[in-house]
């Protein structure tokens, strides 16, 4: 980038600091690319990478929407946003800690036991067709053989994840699903070994493999989500390394926000934001408290003043003492706060644990009960402990084992492709269950917009001739807003950090900045010669989809609320515009905590979608919470979904495809109930076979695969 | 009967060679970006990942 079109914050720090600051030992760099979609995108992104200088080389995956970069030497991650923003490709950085989770060896440990259990399936499948269809005598006793020694030692390295787990529950004295897999994969190879050894009729070599395979298939889909969280909640925690500026002696270097002291001068230049609590010592600016209070008025801050970490300088340098550092500002006050409310937050029972924990002691009652019966009853304890073993086999959760994670990796897969990240197991699920929706305004449904109207023609060209190369956010909002303007010729731009802009316009001085630096009130004034300065008066406009979200919404059943920290005017006006009867402005983040708890008091259950710091907390009350990719921090992290584009479209099939998954998991329980209530009463009676379990493992598992997969259709 | 014993023999070690060569793919890599690389074979450009 050149120097004129460089942001006002870099302009204040001397280049070896930029540098410095760049070269934090980064070899490698992850950014997110939400928006590509084609062949062209790949190579667009990988030539405009590789062509800048310190990059190596570039690869975009396109199945996880996110580019690869390796670097000769530090190029700072904003440098590659900026060349991929203008080749026209939206860019966001990524945690590098993600690059260790990218080789992923779990998920390849699970796949290659997956290739050597289906294997060992396979060709054991095969033997037994052989015995199936009658097979006897030698043959029989051979094919036997073959099938214990390709399935013993498959199932004893295939099947360790489930030992592991069921002994680590064990030790602990308890019981998960893994038990009664373990015990049924043990009993089923040891008792059919011992029928091999003695001749017998039937072996259920193939059942003890074909379980392996079925359930590390779920397994592996259960990683994979369980990765696409832990991978977004890694993206989500914060690249922004907290490095401040401070001034000691007139001297400024880049510090950690660790290492500050109380009473350390910080400088903050115009598009950061405050680290410290503190008091201003020298400069004047407009800073934005909308992340910690939702107002979308700016605010006068100069000398004397009180500022609060979180709120964003906006027109001029600020250099404040400090007056409370780390865990004691009101912004990690905050934070806390919110831990607080997780910590106490209703946890959500998954669908899958519940099924769980009614099904494990079931099944080993039912097993010992048969057991026993038989022993009872003919006096036979080798055929008893046959029969036990088959009815462990039938029973066995196959179906359901793959019930859940094929419906959430679909559903997940789905919605990523429409730019959502599902964080949260539970999410779906949940989600499904809400019918209260409560918006923030600022920031989710709204972004700032410069009105056009108070400007003549001229003076908009001049405008957006100004603005449209500036990266200050008011820059930015006034350009934006004058979008579809031919932009007027200039000479001699200027940019002055803290000020505004200037320029040569047909001989003419023309100033866009402060009302402070013209002359004028507070706001943002544009002057043309020496005539008098003309406000630009920026507002809240909303974001792109908005009204076709909430109209969406509202006919999807779901009752919409807009909760705003902004005053009554600025909130009434949106709500008007998007036809949001039931309205709240003020609103504390405290308050906004009480009105979700009031609305789940009162039966409902909430989804908030809120970015602000203020609405962290409301997040983590509601029952399911959505924020955009835009948000801060905490509450991206306090959601459990987040919205990588900057459009609202997304999230109108969002509930739909809630309620078909959730629909879908419960079929999918549905159908593995029903092939055990016809399976079980054979299994106990003894009439089951080595064919009768093979079936009804694989029919169970293949329906419940290809019901999860009808998710992908219409909602 | 007999043939048997070259068979099954045969079968095993055409399966294991199929474990084999997946097993080959999934440590190169293979399978980390299907959709990507549908797209990429249509690409004039001829670009190496890199190693």
């Amino acid at each position: 980038m050149s120097d004129t079109a460089a942001c006002p914050a870099c302009i204040g720090i001397p280049d070896a600091i930029l540098a410095k600051a760049a070269s934090r030992g980064v070899e490698q760099i992850m950014l997110s690319l939400p928006a590509i979609h084609c062949v062209a995108c790949i190579t667009g992104v990988e030539r405009a990478l590789e062509r800048l200088d310190g990059v190596a080389s570039a690869r975009v995956n396109l199945s996880m929407k996110r580019v690869t970069v390796g670097l000769d030497r530090p190029v700072a991650p904003e440098t590659l946003i900026d060349a991929l923003e203008l080749a026209g490709f939206e860019a966001r950085s990524l945690d590098s800690s993600l690059l260790s989770a990218e080789k992923d060896p779990v998920g390849s440990a699970l796949m290659t036991r997956i290739a050597v259990s289906g294997f060992a399936m396979m060709n054991v499948m095969l033997m037994s067709v052989a015995i199936w269809s009658g097979a006897m005598g030698a043959t029989q006793h051979m094919f036997h053989l073959i099938s214990a020694a390709i399935s013993i030692p498959a199932v004893a390295y295939a099947g360790q994840p489930f030992f592991q787990h069921a002994w680590s529950a064990l030790r602990v004295r308890r019981l998960n699903m893994d038990v009664p897999i373990s015990l049924a994969l043990i009993l089923t190879t040891g008792m059919s070994l011992f029928e091999t050894v003695y001749g017998g009729e039937h072996a259920y070599f193939e059942a003890a493999v074909s379980l392996v395979f079925f359930l590390l298939i779920g397994r592996y889909l259960d990683h994979r989500s369980r990765k696409a969280a832990a991978s977004a909640a890694a993206q989500l925690a914060a690249l922004e390394v907290p490095r401040v500026m401070r001034l000691r002696d007139g001297v400024r270097e880049m510090v950690d926000f660790a290492d500050l002291a109380v009473g350390d001068l910080v400088l903050v230049l115009p598009g950061g934001r405050i680290p410290v609590d503190g008091t201003v010592t020298e400069g004047a600016s407009q800073i934005d408290r909308s992340m910690l209070t939702g107002e979308s008025r700016l605010h006068h801050a100069e000398t004397g003043a009180h500022v609060t970490a979180g709120e964003v300088n906006m027109t001029g340098p600020l250099t404040i003492r400090a007056a409370t550092v780390g865990m004691d500002t009101t912004l990690r006050k905050m934070v806390t706060m919110v831990d607080a409310a997780e910590a106490v937050r209703n946890k959500y029972t998954a669908i899958a644990d519940r099924a769980a924990a009614f099904y494990s002691p079931m099944v080993h009652l039912l097993a010992l009960v048969t057991c026993t019966g038989w022993i009872i009853a003919t006096g036979d304890v080798r055929l008893s402990i046959n029969i036990a073993v088959a009815v462990l086999i039938i029973t066995c959760p196959c179906a359901l084992g793959l019930a859940v994670p094929a419906v959430s990796t679909i559903a997940a897969g789905r919605l990523f492709r429409a730019g959502l990240l599902v964080k949260d197991g539970t999410a779906l699920e949940r989600l499904a269950e809400v019918d209260t929706v409560v918006f923030d305004k600022t920031g989710t449904l709204t972004m700032p917009v410069a009105a056009r109207d108070t400007l003549s023609a001229d003076e908009q060209a001049v405008a957006l001739a100004l603005t449209q190369d500036a990266s200050h956010p008011v820059s930015q909002a006034i350009a934006a807003a004058l979008d579809g303007v031919t932009p007027a010729s200039l000479t001699d731009q200027m940019e002055h950090p803290g000020k505004g802009l200037s320029a040569i316009w047909n001989g003419r001085m023309v100033k866009l900045g402060s009302g402070a630096w013209l002359g004028a009130g507070v706001g943002t004034y544009l002057q043309v010669g020496q005539d008098i300065p003309r406000r630009i008066k920026l507002h809240a406009g909303l974001r792109d989809g908005a009204q076709e979200l909430v109209a969406a919404w509202q006919k999807q059943g779901l009752v919409v609320h807009l909760v705003s920290g902004d005053d009554r005017t600025e909130t009434s006006r949106v709500a008007r515009m998007l036809g949001i009867d039931r309205w709240q402005a003020e609103t504390q983040p405290e308050d906004k905590i009480h009105y979700i708890e009031a609305l789940s008091e009162a039966g409902a259950n909430v989804l908030m979608v809120g970015d602000g710091l203020n609405d962290t907390g409301a997040l983590t009350a509601a029952y399911a919470s959505l924020s955009p990719a835009t948000a801060a921090d905490a509450s991206r992290a306090a959601s459990d979904i987040v919205l990588l584009n900057d459009s609202l479209v997304p999230l109108i099939e969002l509930p739909l495809v809630a309620r078909a998954a959730k629909k879908r998991i419960v079929e999918n329980f549905a159908i593995s109930a029903a092939y055990n209530v016809v399976a079980i009463p054979i299994a106990v009676a003894g009439f089951a076979t080595p064919l009768l379990a093979a079936i009804a493992m694989s029919t169970s598992s293949i329906t419940v695969l290809v019901n999860a997969l009808r998710l992908k259709g219409r909602v | 009967m007999n043939v048997l014993v070259i068979l099954i023999p045969v079968s095993l070690v055409l399966g294991g060679l199929g474990l084999v060569a997946f097993l080959w793919s999934l440590r190169a890599n293979q399978y980390e970006d299907l959709e990507g690389d549908a797209w990429r074979i249509l690409s004039d450009d001829d670009t190496r990942p890199p190693e």
